[in-house]
């Protein structure tokens, strides 16, 4: 859904230069995407408080129905309401996601900090051990975290931020090393300023765009690992409607053919996801023109 | 009047100019008249300090996963003898627990146990799943031929697939097959794959009915038969592909669309040849070459979507068995797999390398690290 409507003319001969744009404002994925995005959290932030969700709740005789005009989305094995359940578990999801991309931006930014003001050895030790983290595969870290502790949200926040701190770290040591050598760097070193002066006027200026567009990426690859660990029954607490939780739910009866309980949490990742994709590249492109990748995004 | 290849006038040379792309081991050398065996000695000599190199890390990488996997474990609330007799806790014996700890060995103190472990380890004894009741090694012997098989055969065709998809989107750049193929690879890659699968499960198994849902082979079949496990295989492969290919996709796309700018290119095409050599002979074969270092570098992202996969389809794989450790809190079935899957990810990396060193002579001589 994100090339259709984008601005570079079909152009016929494929060996052609790139054809020069005329923008004149956001495309239309862009803004579908923030509209989107707006829509989902505002009924994430709205739902809740207007609609009661009683999370213990079974009805089991309007278990398994298909999607009608009173539960647009059909209800779930117990009866429950998907689409209501579903808004409840984005809004679990959301806060989980969003809290575990925090705290692997928090602990990727002053790694990265470190090894970029740092340099020398202790930059080449760092950068190690940062190598050393993304050689063990994400979700099997996580799944060996959350084993060793009970399924809660504290236990899922630490496996997704402990393991995922590394890109962050990445990003923020070689934009350091960058703006280490610029001239208003070294003139700010040579009238005296301090380590900390530097880090503190100089840097983190510069550093906090680029966070904060890793962080807002990363949401979304947080609630993946989140839906996926609760999926796999190693998340979330198995009655809190969480994504994950909802699919694993509907799973069971997938094979009875009744694809909306599981089929539809699913969307609800999706969407947003691609959203994020989207509003993250048309802003990386803001950020530096020059990395504008031949994707029309 | 079309010229036959071998005779290109002017300064652009015809049919070589990717060559660093595609060409394998035994073409690099031969490329090179004159010292054809100092290259080749060349060539192993680097691979060698190449694989040192990555060795060197790997060893101490692969001790600290272990001391960590202790310390995780040590710092758990979790009692495995608790875990591991569920309900009957309550009625068992105390010394009966008593024995059972002393059995497992976790009575002592936490670096005993590790340095135990890791004894055994490197005599080649992992120990015992406590959820499974075998050795982890048979538990692994037997899985793991069947991951490797679903993987494998993930990997070819995600190759295969993202190849064709990425080039047929940058030869027509702009037209609705390139639309349809990048706007499909941004929702794929936003999809999780448990959520395909499913999918795939509801549309392939139960509306059409045309393949089995999951497993390894019919649940009425008593022995294991090729035709049936290739039934099985369909699903959980394809959707591994696919839940893969969409970065590689776009990466190719990307790239062709580069080299199709480029001057060779345009120089084949002055010279009359067919779009199709253009398009896989010169512009997809220089854009491989550092398809060899992501594909290596997708491990861990592999790992990842074998573990989903092979759960949502019950595919009796070495990934699936982590999560059911994990469920089981079987401690030493979990650290031997997080391990292995470590060990996995240090291969890719070091496969991707040597392909590297292999294919590109500017590794070889300016060397890594």
């Amino acid at each position: 859904m994100t090339a259709p409507a984008t601005a570079p003319a079909p152009v016929p001969e494929p060996g052609a230069a790139p054809s020069r744009r005329p923008r004149t404002g956001p495309r239309w994925p862009v803004r579908l995407a923030a509209a989107v995005l707006a829509a989902l959290g505002l009924a994430v932030l709205l739902v809740p408080p207007l609609v009661q969700l009683d999370q213990q709740l079974v009805d089991l005789r309007s278990a398994g129905l298909p999607p009608s005009f009173e539960h647009p989305l059909g209800t779930d094995q117990v009866g429950r309401d998907v689409l209501l359940r579903s808004v409840y578990g984005l809004r679990v999801s959301f806060l989980v996601g969003l809290v575990a991309a925090l705290v692997s931006m928090v602990i990727g930014g002053l790694v990265g900090l470190a090894a970029g003001s740092l340099g020398g050895v202790p930059d080449r030790l760092i950068m190690r051990v940062v190598d050393g983290f993304t050689s063990v595969p994400h979700l099997l870290f996580g799944i060996f975290i959350v084993a060793m502790f009970s399924p809660s949200p504290v236990a899922v926040v630490v496996s997704v931020g402990v393991t995922h701190w590394t890109t962050a770290a990445r990003i923020v040591r070689s934009e350091v090393l960058s703006l280490r050598s610029r001239p208003f760097v070294e003139a700010a070193i040579s009238g005296g300023a301090g380590r900390l002066r530097v880090v503190r006027r100089h840097l983190a200026p510069h550093l906090a765009p680029h966070l904060l567009l890793a962080t807002v990426l990363m949401v979304p690859h947080a609630i993946w690992h989140e839906t996926a660990l609760s999926f796999l029954g190693l998340g979330l607490p198995a009655h809190l409607a969480s994504l994950g939780n909802m699919i694993n739910d509907g799973q069971r009866s997938l094979l009875a053919g009744d694809w909306w309980s599981s089929l539809v949490p699913g969307l609800f990742i999706l969407v947003p996801t691609l959203a994020v994709a989207v509003l993250g590249q048309h802003w990386r492109d803001r950020l530096n023109p020059r990395l504008r990748s031949e994707l029309s995004l | 009047m079309k010229n036959p290849p071998e005779s290109p006038p002017g300064p652009v040379p015809p049919a070589a100019p990717p060559s660093t792309g595609g060409s394998s081991a035994s073409k690099a050398p031969q490329a090179l008249p004159g010292r054809p065996a100092r290259r080749s000695s060349g060539l192993g000599a680097s691979l060698a300090r190449m694989a040192a190199w990555r060795l060197a890390f790997a060893v101490p990488l692969l001790l600290a996963v272990t001391a960590g996997m202790f310390a995780l474990a040590q710092a758990s609330p979790f009692d495995p003898v608790r875990q591991y007799l569920g309900d009957r806790a309550v009625v068992t014996d105390p010394a009966v627990v008593e024995r059972i700890r002393a059995n497992w060995g976790i009575d002592r103190p936490v670096l005993e146990q590790y340095a135990t472990w890791l004894g055994n380890l490197l005599r080649g004894d992992l120990g015992d799943s406590r959820s499974l009741h075998l050795p982890v090694a048979q538990v692994i012997a037997e899985r793991l031929p069947w991951t490797l098989l679903a993987t494998s055969a993930a990997i070819v065709l995600m190759l295969a697939g993202s190849l064709v998809a990425g080039a047929l989107a940058a030869w027509r750049r702009g037209s609705w097959l390139d639309r349809v193929i990048v706007g499909g690879a941004f929702a794929n890659e936003a999809a999780p794959v448990f959520w395909l699968g499913l999918l795939a499960i509801w549309v392939f198994a139960v509306k059409l009915a045309w393949l089995p849902a999951g497993g390894l082979t019919d649940a009425a079949s008593t022995a294991v038969e090729v035709g049936d496990v290739a039934a099985h295989m369909v699903l959980p492969v394809t959707v591994l592909a696919v839940s893969q290919s969409s970065w590689l996709v776009l990466y190719v796309r990307e790239s062709v669309v580069g080299t199709l700018r480029e001057d060779f290119v345009t120089g084949a095409r002055a010279r009359g040849l067919r779009e199709r050599t253009v398009l896989v002979r010169h512009a997809l074969r220089s854009a491989l070459l550092p398809f060899l270092t992501l594909l290596g570098a997708r491990v861990p992202e592999l790992v990842t979507g074998a573990i989903l996969v092979e759960t949502v389809f019950s595919w009796p794989g070495v990934a699936s068995a982590s999560v059911h450790a994990a469920l089981s809190a079987d401690f030493p079935l979990l650290a031997a797999l997080t391990l292995l899957g470590t060990l996995a990810v240090v291969g890719g990396n070091l496969l991707a390398d040597a392909a590297y060193t292999v294919a590109d002579p500017r590794v070889r001589v300016l060397g890594v690290g």
